[in-house]
């Protein structure tokens, strides 16, 4: 079980610092490099990866020897969360939760202790969530689906996505939930809550048989977790829906590349084959949308994605970056709306689902 | 008015006004300007007039100083010393004459320049007190000791005797010595003053011990660092550069020569036949003029004469410094709890045709870090500790950037760090900037003099201070590895479920080991 082994690297990894002190050698641990220098595109599953580079925090170096404590008090603390089954952490409440203990090991800001946890993770080669850390609760799940899952308390329970008034909330339980049945043959992930408000009650889950996934802008990791697993455990294809602007564009590409932050563990959340469904930057062309004037922070991001190995061999991204480019122009989701409610179920989805030859639509 | 009778009249008034009016008058410009400061003035004749006499006579001072309140604002003052003793028909004229055995004809390092005697001490005590100064003295232990009880008749300027005997009385253990004793009124500052003088004393005189009975009942006692006499200052001649109008005067009258150039060969140095009848061609004087027979102009083209003319230097063996390495072991004698003590003699220099000689000692580690360095000054082993703000001392000090040498400093103010400065000057003749001598002039010469001394300690201050921060760094280290290895310990535990209690004495070595390459890192940094 994934559960007992992270107990045991952990364990591990605190022997090997006790066995140098009792060998009267100073301690010290080789973790994973993550800076940019030790990016690898892995070709393979077209993401980020990282490389083989490692460095060292050793025991008798004096700018080491903070960061190594907390690293093990982390560690040591993560171990008693894995074992204890019940709770998770966030972040933050990591941070805080280190005030208490004492003025050596705490952290002055929360970057501090997000650096030791991205140690942690690299070191394991697991994302944090294994060991109880989760980010910020975002992002939600509509349709038909049924999942089995431990609630706090321990209690197995298992509830149809359907009868959820909003959606199930995407959290560390969720993510990892079991897949009991689903007759959905497709998943749509939509960046803003406004769109996925208006698919849910345009009944878009009825329409095209798919299971809604709000997305709340840039994915957290729970959300691309459970992305990940419907598209490779239930062989879902993956729709990703996001404004008509580079950044609806990046997020879109991070959850099928994975981002460089997280190349320590983008194996097990990149979705590769999720598809870019719109609003793309022919279709406010097509559709004459409402725009508005790119930012030089656009265009820079443009550029900047014109030139990323990720996208650098898909033809149909390029031609829609040069046409931005051409335009100067930006378009939301919602811009869409300007044909009415119906419009983007009864229109635009099913032409993007044609052209993409979704299920349904072959 | 009557003509004749004014000027005759004014010139009588001006001969009449008498010493101990004058003295009255002028109490500032000797130094009785507060009773604090003249309590200490008359300890000061008492004691420099000791360690003269001890010095001379090639014994190694013990000096006895005590202070009795016997009334309010009157003390009685006792200083006794183990001296040569004064033969019996000296004492009334050194006690009781102003002026008495002058020095204005021989130039020689000594403390006496810079009082104005203790004749002036006695009529002091007379005029705030009423009492005379009582005398015991003793040759040797085959004589009795001679005792006296004097005023000075201040308006003949002779000693009134009014008491005199010889008596067998178990004063002096070494069989000879003085005792004075006089009630004046003044002041007693347990902060500064006598205590303060007696101490810097007993640094600038490592060889002398001197035990101090304070009105308060404290007692003190300075005992000797060295065992040892400085050798004798050498008489020397004035030097013609450094010769002033009066006592060209003085000299000229004085002289027993027949001609000018013969009174130059024989009462200045660095003068020789040749030398003598250039200062007179320069002088354009006659070198067989006689010095009887010279007038005022006489006076002022020869004194032109001799401070153009290009002689020698006067020679530099008549000084006798503290000494470097005394200074040292007296210092550390004071200050027992410094951190570290440099001390430098300079080779002798010269001024205006007078030789002299700088001395610096840096005590480093003692008095607050916040507040400005204590500067200590001694011309010709006398403490200077008034107008602490004035004179070549401080101005050479302020001149200094400290900050290079590890201290701080602001603008051109001292520096401040916890540092006692002592700067010595001894010379045939120590320029004051007044008549109270109580700061060094700022003539370029000394303060150049001073100023290479103190940056040559500073420099070796520096590298100690540099010393010292490495070692603090390297402490400072150590105790973060000291706090940190003990949770690396406690967390690797928790993490790997061991005990860590059977883990405490390696992390122990290892933190030993640790330590060992700190110190080995910072050397190689240090020497890169």
């Amino acid at each position: 079980m994934t559960k007992k082994a992270t107990v045991e690297e952990l364990k591990t990894i605190g022997k090997s610092v006790l066995t140098d002190i009792k060998n009267v050698d100073i301690p010290k641990l080789v973790i994973p490099m993550r800076s940019t220098s030790n990016l690898v595109f892995d070709k393979n599953n077209s993401c980020y990866v990282l490389g083989n580079k490692t460095l060292i925090r050793s025991g008798g170096n004096i700018r080491h020897i903070k960061k190594l404590a907390q690293f093990l008090k982390v560690a040591a603390f993560c171990k008693d969360l894995v074992k204890g089954e019940k709770r998770h952490v966030t972040k933050r409440e990591l941070y805080y939760i280190s005030e208490s203990w004492g003025p050596n090991l705490k952290f002055n800001e929360q970057p501090e202790s997000d650096d030791i946890i991205e140690d942690i993770e690299a070191s394991l080669s697991k994302p944090s969530e294994d060991i109880k850390i989760i980010p910020n609760p975002k992002g939600a799940i509509y349709g038909n689906i049924t999942l089995r899952f431990k609630n706090p308390k321990g209690e197995t329970m298992v509830i149809n996505c359907l009868n959820t008034a909003d959606g199930q909330q995407i959290g560390p339980r969720t993510a990892e939930a079991e897949f009991v049945k689903t007759d959905a043959d497709k998943v749509i992930a939509i960046e803003t809550g406004g769109m996925y408000n208006r698919l849910i009650e345009e009944n878009a889950h009825e329409k095209f048989n798919a299971i809604l996934i709000n997305l709340g802008g840039q994915a957290s990791r729970s959300t691309r977790r459970i992305i990940k697993r419907l598209n490779e455990e239930l062989k879902l294809p993956v729709y990703l829906f996001v404004d008509s602007d580079p950044f609806g564009m990046h997020i879109a590409m991070v959850i099928k590349s994975g981002s460089a932050k997280s190349a320590h563990i983008n194996k097990r959340l990149a979705t590769p084959p999720a598809q870019w469904l719109g609003v793309t930057a022919s279709d406010i062309i097509q559709y004459k949308l409402k725009t508005d004037k790119m930012r030089d922070l656009d265009i820079k991001r443009i550029k900047e994605l014109q030139n990323d190995p990720r996208y650098k061999n898909n033809k149909r991204l390029q031609k829609e970056l040069t046409i931005w480019l051409k335009l100067g122009k930006k378009a939301e989701q919602q811009a869409l709306l300007k044909y009415g409610f119906k419009f983007v179920v009864e229109k635009y989805l099913p032409e993007k689902f044609r052209e993409l030859k979704a299920p349904g639509f072959r | 008015m009557n003509e004749e009778k004014n000027a005759e009249y004014f010139a009588k008034q001006q001969k009449e006004i008498s010493v101990s009016e004058f003295f009255e008058k002028n109490k500032h410009l000797l130094g009785f300007d507060n009773p604090t400061k003249a309590l200490l003035m008359i300890v000061k004749e008492g004691v420099d007039n000791s360690l003269d006499a001890c010095e001379e006579a090639g014994i190694l001072p013990n000096i006895e100083v005590k202070l009795k309140n016997i009334k309010n604002n009157i003390f009685r003052v006792s200083v006794k010393d183990n001296g040569p003793g004064i033969v019996k028909n000296q004492i009334p004229k050194i006690f009781g004459k102003l002026l008495y055995g002058s020095k204005f004809h021989r130039l020689r390092q000594s403390r006496g320049q810079q009082g104005i005697g203790i004749s002036a001490a006695v009529l002091y005590a007379q005029l705030t007190t009423g009492n005379p100064i009582k005398i015991w003295s003793r040759t040797s232990k085959k004589s009795k000791v001679h005792y006296f009880e004097l005023f000075i008749d201040s308006t003949k300027n002779e000693p009134e005797v009014v008491k005199e005997e010889s008596i067998e009385i178990k004063k002096f253990p070494a069989g000879h010595g003085t005792l004075i004793e006089l009630d004046v009124s003044g002041r007693y500052r347990k902060s500064q003053g006598v205590k303060e003088y007696l101490k810097e004393t007993a640094i600038a005189n490592p060889f002398a011990k001197i035990v101090f009975h304070a009105p308060d009942g404290e007692k003190m006692v300075f005992s000797r660092s060295v065992d040892r006499l400085p050798k004798q200052p050498k008489e020397i001649n004035p030097h013609p550069h450094g010769i002033e109008l009066g006592i060209l005067i003085r000299m000229l009258k004085n002289t027993k020569a027949k001609t000018v150039a013969s009174f130059l060969k024989n009462e200045f140095s660095s003068v020789g036949t040749k030398s003598a009848n250039e200062i007179c061609k320069l002088a354009k004087i006659k070198k067989t003029l006689s010095p009887k027979n010279f007038t005022r102009t006489d006076v002022e083209n020869l004194l032109r004469g001799m401070q153009q003319v290009n002689v020698q230097r006067p020679p530099l063996d008549c000084l006798s410094p503290i000494g470097s390495k005394e200074l040292k072991k007296s210092l550390e004698k004071h200050y027992p709890d410094a951190e570290t003590i440099v001390t430098l003699t300079r080779e002798p220099s010269v001024y205006r045709g007078n030789p002299f000689q700088i001395e610096v000692g840096i005590v480093y580690g003692v008095g607050k870090k916040e507040s400005q360095i204590k500067i200590m000054r001694f011309a010709n082993r006398v403490p200077l500790l008034y107008q602490a703000g004035a004179g070549a001392v401080v101005e050479a000090v302020k001149n200094i950037g400290w900050k290079r040498y590890g201290l701080q400093q602001s603008g051109n103010n001292l520096p401040t760090g916890p540092m006692v400065l002592v700067v010595h000057m001894a010379s045939s003749w120590v320029p004051f900037i007044s008549e109270s001598k109580e700061a060094i002039s700022t003539y370029p010469d000394i303060i150049k003099e001073i100023k290479l001394a103190v940056q040559t300690c500073a420099r070796d201050l520096k590298i100690f201070i540099n010393k010292k921060q490495k070692a603090k760094r390297e402490e400072k280290r150590l105790h973060i590895f000291e706090n940190y290895f003990p949770l690396i310990l406690e967390s690797a535990s928790q993490l790997a479920e061991e005990e860590p209690n059977d883990l405490k004495a390696p992390m122990e070595l290892l933190l030993k080991k640790i330590g060992k390459k700190i110190g080995e890192e910072n050397d190689k940094k240090s020497n890169s």
